[in-house]
């Protein structure tokens, strides 16, 4: 009923704000283009064109949320046209844009925290001699981010999809005169398309039986029953299957922590607090799709448990800082598409944790930026230790950003946290069990690794290698650091009470009003039980690697099965390796084959009868006219007998 | 009394003629004649610049005359122009533009020369090859501008062939267009000897063409007892399978099939194509084609479509034939003129494999066609005029046409080299060339209406062809310098005047535009796809 509002409202007139929206994707590109066209003698300027238009898109995007916040909530929804991309046949598709309530939220978190991330790598990227480009990049990045969620259809998001999924590449293989760099590149880039495959199947499926690709006409049909459930499912499923390959989710995890061999500015924006969380929104835009099927919200709801589990796992062993905060990341997103899939409510929240996560996790990210720009690049954790008393600044974000992670009232992540494990109590039989102790468990495990990294950053004895002198970063870096940091604290708190839920619902209820349940366990006994277990998860981590008496090995000590199989991201590349990369290779081999002997044989070999054939053909011209005229006489008779015997 | 009457239809009044109707054909053999007279009466120095320009003003004139009259067909289509003998219809006003275009295409390279003031022909065509004679002639510059008024005739002829209403006006148009060519073949200004072989071979194999035709007209009158095409039409119904008019109307199309280069009709092509002067070979290799398919049209859209179930199976065979001989035997060919002989007989196969099918599809796809082979032909065959060979001194010599001599031309003149690469690309039948347009409409034509075997054939042939235009463009682009100079030296592009430049450009423009936005053309080549039927 509300998809039929929505294209009401389309001929509405929006608000200058909102129908300036187009701005904020041409800046960025523009620049983007400006940066890689103009080449060398952007050098001197590029940065700051950069900035710059992160910052334009920004204000314009503030600007279109404060003129959607003078409307009443049911009118803060608009599509707006841009031109008529593909008219053929039957198939009419207008490139647009849907600006409502959960576009605008990623919107602002995009340009935000895309801006603060701009100005600190002006000052982290400032000995790269590629630093141009490196702008140009992360605009083109920002542009296709905003058009991913902008889009008004699958197909626009498409677009928006591959956009982001080039700027990752590009970044992560930014220092790409490095092999292993590069190879993470590609290994990202490869995960990216087998999701991408999904997301195209979703699309064609969705166009054989809706015969449209736009979200409104996608569920306006849905909630007319047009297509049957198992449909639906197909489509969840395949949806999912792309979510995983951009939200590195179980099982396509694999490739987002050799994505950290990015620039840190990258890992905080792209593989921390924006384009990682696409598979999230994707699914919560979906979400009048997931409410018809079961079966596929289920799927959901089973990967993200065992992605929040994995994660959470995996970031107990590491010792390299920047991969045991990717493994976070991916924990961290376990818990969105958890919520997501535990329906209109859950994705209220999951929209909500994917903000505060936004900034704590680009916080963190950064301030492990910080540390490395101090501890030239340096990211083994066990060579780290007693930095908080030499950078002050940093040790204090960074505490902000681990005590939201932790969920530790009242900083952000407890708010959005809480409400996603309270959510999974939510239900009957055997599913609220299952992933609200899940959940819950995930919460202590979280609360040991992120100690556990923060500790061994910052605290304990000093381990550090010979010839180095750690030292506070720049303003430039710390600024952006210090607002993050102010966001972590609060923004929870602040989403909370403005009733962020309330603003979202006309998105996420679009399918219906959701009916309030009560958790299968009081609500308080969950939030006691959940902070108990990060207690405990924090306090053990003090006593191994903060107290003044822990000893932290300088080596990663020798450990038992289930150490070493965390240590080695429980042989998830083995795992790859032996079921898609090896029989992947034999089956190429084997059309290489099939083509260089069978196919080229059969090309040559008629090559060669043709030459023959050709040769002895030329043998006719002789030269003489007598001859000639003789296959002439010949042909004519032949000509005669053909046409009388047809005749008789 | 009554076969006179039907013959030539004259009355006691006399003829009336349509002169506005016959303009295209009239301006050109009119001016031929003024040609003839300016041989005779103009001063020497000014005999050549008079002559070029007396000719294209000629055939600009008549094109633009057969253009007016194609924008608006039904003010002038017409059976009955001048007597009977000129049918006016819309697929022959079709044939008239593209024979004047490309014979306007074809004169430009014609007319050049280059900075040296050589042109293709020889001084003296009289004079024996190697002789004395031969020698003072080079050396008093004389200048063979009799050309001209043979490349006007043998025009004219064109231009009438295919609106021929009798079958004697179309043999007289066969001999008009023939004669000029026989002669034109035999002036090479290199290589005369080779020149003078294929004027001779072109001649007799001509000769014993004409004769069938004319063979053929005898037994159709014999059936019918007119030589009209309309008399004849509508005697065909009556008269049924009659085996002396079909044995007839296959002696008329073996005549044509001679024409355009059909398998088993073919043969004197490779060895004329490579004697001739270069744009003399263009020149027919175009006009004569679009010409002869013209006449071929109207024999078999507007005289016979009621014999064509028991003519089909004759046809299909030269069809086959000819696309499949002129691709396998091109393969193997190592003189570029030879290897473009060979292309356009299969070139041939493929447009007959659309005009057999007697539809309207099959129709405007062999018209369409006809007029992109024409001038990307004009075109090829202007590259090859312009590629010299230089000997060890550096002197220009004559054209290098052995495919080693163009190894690495893209590197010596790569303009040309880009141009013909363009050319063969459309002869392969490549998309966004006019060439894949022409080849689609035709095969689409063919397998519209069933068969299978000519539009499979065809498509196995085009494939197979590619090989050959495609081994040019690796011979010119990506091959080094041969290991072995080649025989006579290295072809390179050779400075001229510039009017070979202008047909290659306007040739190379209408092959892309028309392989990139063929809609408009393909619409205004269906409006023009009917023959008046009686």
């Amino acid at each position: 009923m509300n998809g039929i509002d929505l294209t009401l409202l389309a001929a509405a007139e929006a608000p200058t704000g909102v129908s300036l929206m187009w701005l904020v994707v041409a800046i960025p590109l523009a620049s983007a283009a400006i940066l890689l066209l103009a080449g060398r003698a952007a050098d001197a300027w590029g940065h700051i064109l950069g900035v710059a238009a992160s910052a334009a898109a920004f204000v314009v995007a503030a600007w279109a949320f404060f003129a959607m916040l003078g409307r009443a909530p049911a009118e803060r929804s608009f599509n707006l046209g841009l031109f008529d991309w593909i008219t053929g046949g039957d198939f009419n598709l207008q490139a647009g844009l849907r600006i409502d309530q959960l576009s605008i939220s990623f919107v602002l978190l995009v340009t935000f925290v895309g801006t603060l991330i701009h100005i600190y790598s002006v000052a982290y990227m400032s000995h790269d001699p590629d630093r141009r480009r490196f702008f140009a990049y992360l605009n083109l990045f920002v542009a296709a981010m905003l058009l991913l969620v902008l889009g008004n259809s699958y197909l626009v998001l498409f677009v928006g999809w591959e956009g982001v999924g080039l700027a990752s590449y590009l970044l992560i293989g930014f220092w790409n005169q490095r092999l292993d760099y590069a190879v993470a590149a590609k290994k990202a880039f490869v995960a990216n398309r087998v999701g991408d495959v999904g997301m195209l199947i979703a699309m064609m499926v969705m166009f054989a039986h809706f015969h449209t690709l736009t979200f409104d006409g996608v569920f306006e049909q849905v909630q007319a029953d047009t297509a049957s459930t198992a449909v639906l499912t197909a489509i969840g499923l395949a949806l999912l299957l792309a979510a995983c390959g951009k939200s590195a989710q179980f099982p396509l995890q694999s490739w987002l922590g050799d994505a950290m061999a990015g620039p840190t500015p990258v890992s905080a924006l792209i593989h921390a607090a924006t384009m990682v969380t696409a598979g999230v929104y994707l699914v919560v835009r979906s979400g009048p799709i997931y409410i018809h099927t079961e079966g596929a919200r289920l799927a959901v709801l089973i990967v993200g448990a065992i992605t929040l589990l994995y994660g959470a796992i995996v970031g107990c062993a590491k010792d390299d800082m920047k991969k045991a905060l990717a493994a976070s990341t991916m924990s961290q997103i376990g818990y969105m598409m958890l919520a997501a899939g535990l329906g209109p409510v859950g994705a209220a929240f999951a929209i909500m944790h994917l903000l505060t996560h936004g900034f704590f996790k680009a916080g963190l990210f950064l301030g492990a930026g910080s540390v490395m720009h101090a501890m030239k690049d340096q990211v083994d954790m066990r060579r780290f230790g007693g930095l908080g008393t030499v950078m002050k600044l940093t040790w204090v974000t960074m505490m902000a950003g681990w005590l939201a992670i932790l969920g530790i009232p009242p900083f952000s992540g407890f708010w959005s946290k809480d409400k996603i494990i309270e959510e999974a109590f939510v239900g009957t039989g055997w599913q609220p069990w299952v992933f609200g102790l899940v959940a819950m468990l995930g919460a202590g495990i979280t609360a040991f690794y992120m100690s556990r990294l923060f500790f061994m950053v910052f605290h304990g004895q000093a381990r550090w290698t010979d010839d180095q002198h750690p030292h506070e970063a720049p303003p430039l870096m710390t600024v952006p650091m210090a607002i993050l940091a102010i966001g972590s604290v609060d923004l929870g708190g602040i989403l909370c009470l403005i009733g962020f839920a309330k603003w979202l619902e006309p998105v996420t209820q679009a399918a219906g009003e959701a009916a309030e349940a009560e958790p299968v366990l009081a609500v308080p006994v969950i939030t006691v039980a959940t902070l108990v277990l990060v207690l405990a998860g924090a306090a053990l981590a003090w006593v191994k690697f903060g107290a003044k008496t822990a000893q932290v090995p300088v080596l990663p000590p020798p450990a038992n099965v289930l150490v070493k199989a965390a240590r080695e991201d429980l042989f998830q590349d083995t795992a790859n390796d032996v079921f898609l990369v090896r029989p992947g290779q034999a089956v190429v081999k084997g059309l290489t084959a099939v083509d260089g002997k069978v196919v080229d044989g059969a090309v040559r070999g008629i090559g060669c009868l043709v030459q023959t054939v050709g040769g002895g053909l030329s043998r006719w011209q002789t030269g003489f006219v007598r001859s000639y005229a003789a296959s002439m006489l010949a042909g004519v008779i032949l000509l005669a007998a053909i046409v009388l015997a047809v005749w008789l | 009394m009554m076969f006179h009457q039907s013959i030539l239809n004259t009355d006691a009044t006399g003829i009336a003629i349509e002169w506005d109707r016959l303009a295209p054909v009239l301006i050109v053999l009119g001016a031929a004649v003024v040609a003839v007279l300016v041989e005779a009466f103009v001063p020497r120095k000014a005999r050549r610049p008079v002559q070029i320009i007396l000719s294209i003003l000629a055939v600009v004139a008549s094109g633009l005359m057969t253009l007016m009259m194609a924008l608006a067909p039904s003010d002038y289509i017409s059976n009955t122009v001048a007597g009977v003998a000129v049918n006016l219809d819309p697929a022959a006003l079709y044939i008239q533009l593209a024979v004047a275009t490309s014979a306007l295409l074809g004169l430009l390279v014609i007319a050049d020369r280059t900075v040296q003031g050589e042109d293709a022909f020889t001084p003296q065509a009289a004079s024996v090859p190697g002789s004395e004679y031969e020698d003072q002639a080079r050396r008093a510059g004389l200048v063979q501008t009799d050309v001209y008024p043979l490349v006007l005739f043998a025009t004219g002829g064109m231009m009438l062939f295919p609106v021929a209403g009798d079958l004697l006006t179309m043999f007289v148009a066969l001999e008009v267009l023939s004669l000029p060519l026989y002669l034109l073949s035999g002036m090479a200004r290199h290589r005369r000897l080779l020149s003078q072989e294929a004027s001779l071979k072109y001649f007799l194999l001509g000769a014993f063409a004409s004769a069938f035709f004319l063979f053929g007209s005898a037994w159709v009158f014999g059936a019918t007892g007119s030589l009209n095409l309309y008399v004849i039409a509508g005697s065909m119904t009556e008269l049924g399978m009659d085996p002396i008019l079909l044995v007839g109307v296959i002696l008329i199309c073996v005549g044509l099939f001679f024409k355009v280069g059909a398998v088993p009709f073919h043969s004197w092509t490779p060895d004329v194509y490579q004697g001739a002067p270069t744009p003399i070979t263009g020149f027919m290799a175009a006009c004569t084609k679009i010409a002869a398919f013209g006449a071929l049209l109207r024999v078999l859209y507007s005289v016979v479509p009621s014999l064509k179930v028991d003519l089909k199976p004759a046809l299909w065979t030269v069809a086959i034939l000819t696309m499949v001989l002129g691709t396998v035997v091109g393969v193997v060919q190592q003189d570029v003129k030879r290897m473009l002989a060979y292309s356009a007989i299969a070139h041939a196969g493929f447009i007959l494999s659309g005009l057999v099918t007697f539809t309207t599809d099959g129709l405007t796809g062999s018209l369409f066609y006809l007029f992109t082979y024409g001038v990307a032909t004009v075109g090829g065959f202007g590259v090859i005029a312009l590629i010299r060979e230089v000997d060890g001194e550096g002197h220009m010599r004559g054209e290098a046409t052995a495919l080693d001599q163009w190894r690495g031309l893209g590197r010596r003149s790569p303009v040309l080299a880009g141009a013909f690469s363009c050319f063969l690309l459309t002869f392969a039948g490549i998309p966004l060339t006019s060439g894949f347009v022409g080849k689609f409409a035709v095969f689409s034509a063919a397998f519209g209406d069933g068969a299978w075997a000519l539009g499979l054939t065809g498509l196995a042939c085009s494939a197979v062809a590619a090989f050959f235009y495609f081994r040019v463009i690796v011979v010119m682009f990506f091959s080094g310098e041969p290991a072995q100079p080649a025989r006579g030296g290295l072809g390179i592009g050779v400075r001229t005047n510039g009017l070979t430049q202008v047909a290659i450009t306007v040739a190379l423009a209408l092959t892309l535009v028309l392989g990139v936005v063929p809609g408009w053309f393909l619409d205004f080549t269906q409006s023009l796809s009917y023959f008046i039927m009686p």
